[in-house]
């Protein structure tokens, strides 16, 4: 997978990272980092090409590294893939950061990135460039926060108690 | 019209038996519960209405899922916030005089849930008359929640809304009791 990789996008340094890293086991499942501008192309190859045929999105999701150790990187956009035709898996990761997290969406090449795309949008505030409807999903409308940020406070902050309240006297 | 004797007596006997009781009587045995049921409390309320504890005995079984021909609103389970102007919408189109039970830690208090998407207890947006504790609580202890409505619908007389402003906030307490064997027996 990688050689066809590395083939397709020589200027690239695409190289495979361990996705668990488990104290004295060898690594068994495999990332790679994509930049968000070459992140298109790239997925649109691992669809196509006869060796990876990765004809399968199978989650698309995202990780907020802040406080994490050693990340250099706020937010992971993590895309796992599958291909039915030759069984094998792979990870994309793509690292954006703050103030205004964008990574192109890639509902063009699977479409079922559709619902998850809006769903990472609604709670890490990650704007999917070119999703035909990038709407909040989970949470309403009016909510403005994104409560999976590791600076969000779990308890809110007061949303819930703002609501209009109903007397027996409105019935 | 050979029948009207017999339609008038029956009509005075009724009249006459509602004038005794009130109509708040024939209200309290045939009280139509709007199920709200989000989670888990939701299971034990169908168990509730399922043969084994068989609510229809209390006159309660008839389930409807639409609010204007339902007078109690049993909430049961927890409300995120994203539902609450739903439930609040529900209750709203529901039929006068009704009635509200929380039902479960989580519809009272939020439960075990104390996040920034879950509504800390319905009470808070809406008037309950009873809560019903548990986590879950049992059938029992929703039908004593249910009887408790009925003792208020009984004892309460037609009292406009208003004069209910703030729900009653009747707590159920469990009906079972642990009984222990004696060292004797
Ligand atoms: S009170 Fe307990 S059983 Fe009821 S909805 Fe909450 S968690 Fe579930």
């Amino acid at each position: 997978m990688l050689a066809a990789l590395q083939s397709k996008f020589p200027s690239m340094s695409l190289e495979l990272r361990p996705l668990v890293v488990r104290t004295n086991k060898p690594a068994d499942q495999f990332y790679v980092r994509v930049e968000p501008g070459a992140l298109l192309e790239v997925m649109r190859f691992l669809r196509d090409d006869e060796r990876t045929k990765f004809e399968q999105l199978i989650d698309l999701t995202c990780v907020d590294y802040l406080n994490f150790p050693d990340a250099a990187d706020r937010y992971g956009v993590v895309y796992s893939l599958l291909s039915l035709t030759h069984n094998h898996r792979l990870w994309i990761k793509c690292f954006v950061n703050d103030p205004k997290p964008t990574v192109p969406s890639v509902t063009s090449i699977w479409k079922s990135a559709d619902w998850m795309e809006r769903e990472v949008f609604d709670m890490f505030g990650v704007v999917f460039e070119g999703h035909p409807d990038l709407r909040r999903i989970l949470t309403w409308d009016e909510f403005e926060a994104y409560p999976l940020r590791k600076d969000y406070p779990l308890r809110g902050k007061g949303e819930r108690e703002d609501y209009p309240v109903i007397h027996r006297t409105d019935a | 019209m050979g029948n009207d004797d017999l339609v008038t007596t029956r009509l005075e006997t009724l009249v006459n038996f509602f004038r005794e009781k009130g109509v708040n009587w024939a209200r309290k045995n045939s009280l139509w519960p709007m199920p709200f049921a989000t989670a888990c409390c939701g299971i034990e309320l169908m168990a509730t209405g399922a043969s084994r504890y068989d609510v229809a005995r209390f006159g309660a079984e008839v389930m409807r899922f639409s609010p204007r021909q339902s007078d109690l609103l049993i909430c049961a389970g927890r409300v995120a916030i994203k539902m609450m102007p739903v439930l609040q919408r529900i209750y709203l189109q529901m039929a006068e005089p009704k009635w509200v039970i929380s039902m479960g830690a989580c519809a009272s208090t939020g439960g075990v849930f104390d996040t920034y998407a879950v509504v800390q207890g319905v009470d808070q947006f809406l008037p309950v008359d009873v809560y019903v504790p548990g986590c879950p609580p049992r059938p029992e202890t929703l039908i004593e929640g249910i009887m408790a409505i009925q003792r208020l619908v009984e004892k309460e007389g037609i009292r406009p809304s208003a004069e209910r402003e703030k729900g009653m906030r009747h707590v159920v307490q469990p009906t079972y009791q642990l009984t222990m064997p004696t060292a004797a027996e």
